[in-house]
């Protein structure tokens, strides 16, 4: 649930996420679920003339298991509550 | 409590760690985050991807300021060794 909610609190903010077959997608995250599945909009894709059936695409759907990466800004992330938020996963999960 | 594999990473929290990935990569950088899945969250991290070119082992570098890691592509994760 930790990542569910650090990526909700993520939406309409600029990312970048990359994929496990090289393709880099930027664009503004519209919405997330607890697959980690993804919504972005206004997407441009880093590597187009490797993946040139992408260009025309503006709105899309990632399935979360693809995901290789997401690429943040810094400025976006409060990195204190971050690792209170996972120190407090960890110990709930201990039971 | 007892001491489970997990506890490793949460007291590498705030700390420089080295995590290896599937696909000949590694990274490293502060660890901000994980969970049970060993999904992580990196700050100002540094990306490795190794490749052979004709049995040359080359190799390619990015840097992040903030990277998400989606845990399945994770393999190992440790504190990160002195260079």
């Amino acid at each position: 649930m930790l990542f569910f909610s650090f990526l909700k609190t993520l939406v309409d903010q600029e990312v970048t996420v990359e994929l496990k077959n090289d393709i880099e997608l930027k664009g503004t995250l519209k919405s997330v679920d607890q697959f980690l599945n993804l919504k972005l909009d206004n997407i441009s894709c880093n590597n187009n003339a490797k993946y040139p059936h992408l260009s025309s695409v503006r709105n899309i759907f990632i399935r979360g298991s693809t995901v290789r990466y997401v690429y943040l800004n810094k400025s976006i992330v409060d990195t204190n509550l971050l690792q209170d938020a996972a120190r407090r996963e960890a110990v709930s999960e201990k039971k | 409590m007892s001491d489970t594999p997990l506890d490793l990473l949460r007291l590498n929290l705030d700390e420089k760690v080295y995590v290896k990935l599937r696909g000949a990569r590694k990274l490293t950088g502060t660890l901000q985050a994980f969970d049970s899945h060993c999904n992580i969250v990196l700050s100002d991290a540094e990306e490795t991807i190794y490749e052979l070119v004709d049995g040359n082992l080359r190799f390619e570098t990015k840097t992040s300021e903030m990277i998400f890691v989606r845990g399945d592509s994770v393999t190992l994760v440790t504190a990160q060794p002195e260079e």
